[in-house]
C-alpha cells in the first residue's frame, strides 16, 4: 500500500511501550542511598539501568510498527549497512 | 600558558576548519542557492549522518561543562540531565516523524513554516519564529561559554575586552565556513566532535575513578562536602522539597527541546522516516556518555579541582570545572584533546543554532514581510548574512554582558520555548485549537512564565530575579490567591506556564468556536502526515 493513502492517525496498541520510560520521573521509587553497585548509590544506577530500557521501548515499537515496504515490487533497500547511500 | 595543550588544541581545530570549508562541496546538490541545499544539507542525511548530526547539536560544549558544574556544586539536582535525555526520545518519537513528513510535502524549513501551513496565519507564524530566534540566541552565546572556559584553562585567560579575542578568531573562523557551507559543514564536523567526546569520555570514566579510590570513595567525599555546606538543597540524594522541581525539569526540558528550532532542522535534514525512528533508538548513547559526564562533577570533588577565576569578570568560574580536572589528571597531550572535543563541541551546536535561526528569519521575517516575491536564490543569500549577524550577536553577547546573563537567558529561553508546544507540536496531531486560542495561551503563558522567573530570586548569590527555574510552590499566586499555602515544594516554572497557556488556548478556542470566528485555511491534508520519501508526492528539492 503506497505511504499516500494512509489517511488520519494509525495506532498501534505497541505505542503504549513509549510510556514505560516515564516511570523513570517517579523519584520517591528512586531517591536512596542503598544498595549500592561498584560503590554508585542506587539514585544513580537505577537511573542509568533507564537508559538501556527506553533503548529497549523505542526499539521494539519501531520494529513492531514498521510499515510494510512502501513500495511493491521492490525489497526494501534500507538495510542497515546501506544507511549512507549518499555519503560516498 | 600551556604549550602542548594549545598545540594539539589548534591543530585539531585546524583540521576541523578545513573540513568546514570543504564540506560544501560534500554530497554536493545543484545549487547552494537554495535553502532546501544551504539550510538543510539537501534534505537527504541519512541514519549516520544524522545520529552525528543531531546527536552533535542536542548535547553541547555547554551541557558538557554545565552539567557536571552543576552536580559539583549542587550534587543530585544536576542529574536531571540523565532522565530528560532519555524521556525525550519516547516522547518525541511519534510526533517527529508526522513533522518530517508533512515539511517534505510543503516544502517546509521551519516549525513556523509548518504552522503557517497548518493555520495559514502569517501572525501566528510570526509569533513562532521571533519565540525561536529570541530562545535560540541565548542558547548560541552558551556555546561560546564552553569554549571560553576550555580558552582559559589553557592560559588564554586575559583581563577586559582583549581577553575575549582568541574566543572572537574563533567564531570568525566559524562564521565563515558555515556562510560558505551551510549545514553540511556542522554535519560533517560532528563526526570528529563525537569521536572526540566518546574517547574522552571513555578513558576518563574508566581511569579517573581508579585515581582517586573508586566511586565508593567519590560519592562518599561529595555527601561530606555538601554536608558540610549550610545550604539544605545539596547533597548526593535529592530531598523532600527538590523532587517534584526534578521530574517536572526533566519533562519540561524533554518536552522543549525538540521544538527548539535547532533541532528540528536537524530532523528535516535527514532523508526519511526511518532514518528519524532507527536516530530515536540510537541517540540515547549520548546520553549514557552525558550522564557519565555529570558524574565527572563529583570526581572532581574528590580531586579537590578548583574553578579557575575568570579575569575579565573577576569571578570564579564554575565551568571551568570540567577542563580543569582534565588539565590536571591527564598528560597535556590528552589535556589538549579533550578540550578540543568540549571546543569543537561548542562549533557543531553554535552553526546549526545560527543556521536554524537564520532559516527563521528569511523564511517567516523576510519573505513574509519584506521582499514576498523573493526568489530561491535571495532567501539562500538573506540566511547566509543573517547567520553572520547571529553569530555576531552571540560574541557580543559574551564579550559586552556578563556571561551570567546568558545563562539565565537561557533558562528564561527554555521556557519560552514550551509555550510553542501547542502551536507546533499539538497542532501535528489536531486543529481543535483555534488560532486565536493558540495565541491567546502563548500571550498568557508567556507572561506569566516571565513574571514567575523574574520573581525568583536567590539571596545566596545575591540575585533578586531570575535566579533559577525552580518555584516553590508556596510563591505561586493567581491573582493573590495562594493555591499552595507555603509550601516549599519546588516546581519547574516551564510546567506551569504551559498548563497556565493551554488552559487559556482551551477556554478562547471554546469561545472563538461558539462566535465562529474564521480559523485560517489548513494547506495539509491528513495523508500528508504518513508520506515517506518514495512518495511521489515529497516535493523536490531545491526545486525553483
Amino acid at each position: 500500500m503506497p505511504s499516500d493513502h494512509k489517511t488520519g492517525l494509525r495506532w498501534s496498541n505497541w505505542n503504549l511501550l513509549l510510556l514505560v520510560p516515564l516511570l523513570m520521573l517517579v523519584t520517591p521509587w528512586f531517591n536512596m542511598d542503598e544498595p549500592r553497585v561498584f560503590g554508585m548509590p542506587f539514585f544513580y544506577w537505577y537511573q542509568f539501568l533507564f537508559v538501556p530500557l527506553g533503548v529497549l521501548c523505542v526499539g521494539l515499537v519501531y520494529l513492531k510498527t514498521k510499515d510494510e515496504p512502501v513500495v511493491t515490487g521492490k525489497p526494501d533497500k534500507l538495510g542497515v549497512d546501506d544507511l549512507d547511500e549518499g555519503a560516498n | 600558558m600551556q604549550w602542548t595543550e594549545l598545540i594539539v588544541f589548534s591543530a585539531l581545530f585546524l583540521l576541523v576548519t578545513v573540513m568546514g570549508f570543504l564540506a560544501a562541496k560534500w554530497q554536493k546538490g545543484d545549487t547552494l542557492d537554495h535553502l532546501d541545499e544551504w539550510g538543510l544539507g539537501g534534505r537527504k542525511f541519512g541514519s549516520w549522518i544524522t545520529w552525528f548530526l543531531v546527536g552533535g547539536d542536542l548535547y553541547t560544549a555547554y551541557t558538557f561543562v554545565a552539567v557536571p558544574a552543576l552536580m559539583f556544586g549542587a550534587g543530585a539536582t544536576g542529574f536531571f540531565a540523565l532522565p530528560y535525555t532519555v524521556i525525550l526520545y519516547p516522547i518525541v518519537f511519534l510526533p517527529l516523524v508526522r513533522m518530517w513528513s508533512v515539511s517534505r510535502v510543503h516544502g517546509y524549513v521551519t516549525p513556523a513554516d509548518f504552522v503557517k501551513g497548518r493555520y495559514g496565519s502569517h501572525w501566528l507564524a510570526l509569533l513562532i519564529a521571533i519565540t525561536g530566534i529570541v530562545a535560540t540566541m541565548p542558547y548560541i552565546a552558551l556555546q561560546l561559554v564552553g569554549l571560553e572556559a576550555v580558552l582559559r584553562s589553557m592560559g588564554l585567560n586575559g583581563g577586559g575586552i582583549l581577553g575575549h579575542l582568541p574566543l572572537f578568531i574563533a567564531f570568525v573562523i566559524l562564521a565563515l565556513y558555515t556562510y560558505q557551507s551551510g549545514l553540511r559543514a556542522p554535519a560533517l564536523i560532528a563526526f570528529v566532535k563525537d569521536i572526540l567526546i566518546y574517547i574522552v569520555i571513555l578513558v576518563a570514566i574508566v581511569y579517573l575513578p581508579s585515581k582517586f579510590g573508586g566511586w565508593g570513595e567519590i560519592f562518599n567525599d561529595a555527601q561530606a562536602k555538601f554536608d558540610a555546606t549550610p545550604a539544605k538543597t545539596d547533597g548526593i540524594l535529592l530531598n523532600g522539597n527538590n523532587q517534584l522541581q526534578y521530574a517536572t525539569l526533566a519533562l519540561g526540558s524533554a518536552l522543549a527541546l525538540f521544538i527548539y528550532p535547532h533541532s528540528l532542522t536537524g530532523i528535516l535534514a535527514s532523508r526519511g522516516r526511518n532514518v528519524i525512528k532507527r536516530n530515536m533508538v540510537a541517540l540515547p548513547a549520548y546520553s549514557l556518555v552525558l550522564g557519565l559526564l555529570a558524574l565527572l562533577g563529583y570526581v572532581a570533588i574528590s580531586a579537590g579541582t578548583k574553578p579557575i577565576v575568570n579575569q575579565a569578570t573577576g569571578r570564579p568560574d564554575t565551568n571551568t570545572i570540567v577542563p580543569e580536572l582534565f588539565g590536571q589528571n591527564f598528560p597535556s597531550w590528552f589535556a589538549g584533546i579533550a578540550f578540543a572535543a568540549i571546543g569543537i563541541g561548542a562549533l557543531v551546536p553554535a552553526a546549526i543554532m545560527s543556521i536554524a535561526a537564520a532559516n527563521l528569519w528569511t523564511r517567516n521575517v523576510y519573505k513574509e514581510y519584506l521582499k514576498k516575491n523573493a526568489t530561491p536564490a535571495e532567501e539562500a543569500k538573506q540566511a547566509k548574512l543573517a547567520s553572520l549577524v547571529v553569530k555576531f550577536g552571540a560574541v557580543a553577547f559574551i564579550v559586552f554582558v556578563d556571561p551570567q546573563f546568558s545563562i539565565d537567558l537561557q533558562l528564561i529561553g527554555g521556557v519560552m520555548i514550551l509555550q510553542t508546544l501547542p502551536a507546533v507540536a499539538i497542532a501535528l496531531y489536531t486543529r481543535w485549537f483555534h488560532v486565536y486560542g493558540l495565541i491567546a495561551g502563548w500571550i498568557a503563558g508567556m507572561g506569566y512564565g516571565m513574571w514567575l522567573l523574574y520573581n525568583i530570586g536567590n539571596p545566596a548569590i545575591g540575585k533578586a530575579h531570575f535566579a533559577g527555574s525552580a518555584l516553590p510552590l508556596g510563591k505561586l499566586s493567581i491573582f493573590g490567591w495562594h493555591p499552595f499555602g507555603d509550601s516549599a515544594v519546588q516546581i519547574y516554572v516551564g510546567i506551569i506556564s504551559l498548563l497556565v497557556n493551554l488552559l487559556v488556548a482551551v477556554v478562547v478556542t471554546l469561545i472563538a468556536k461558539k462566535a465562529r470566528a474564521f480559523n485560517g485555511t489548513d494547506q495539509t491534508d491528513p495523508s500528508d502526515y504518513h508520506v515517506d520519501e518514495d512518495s511521489p508526492r515529497v516535493k523536490p528539492v531545491a526545486a525553483h
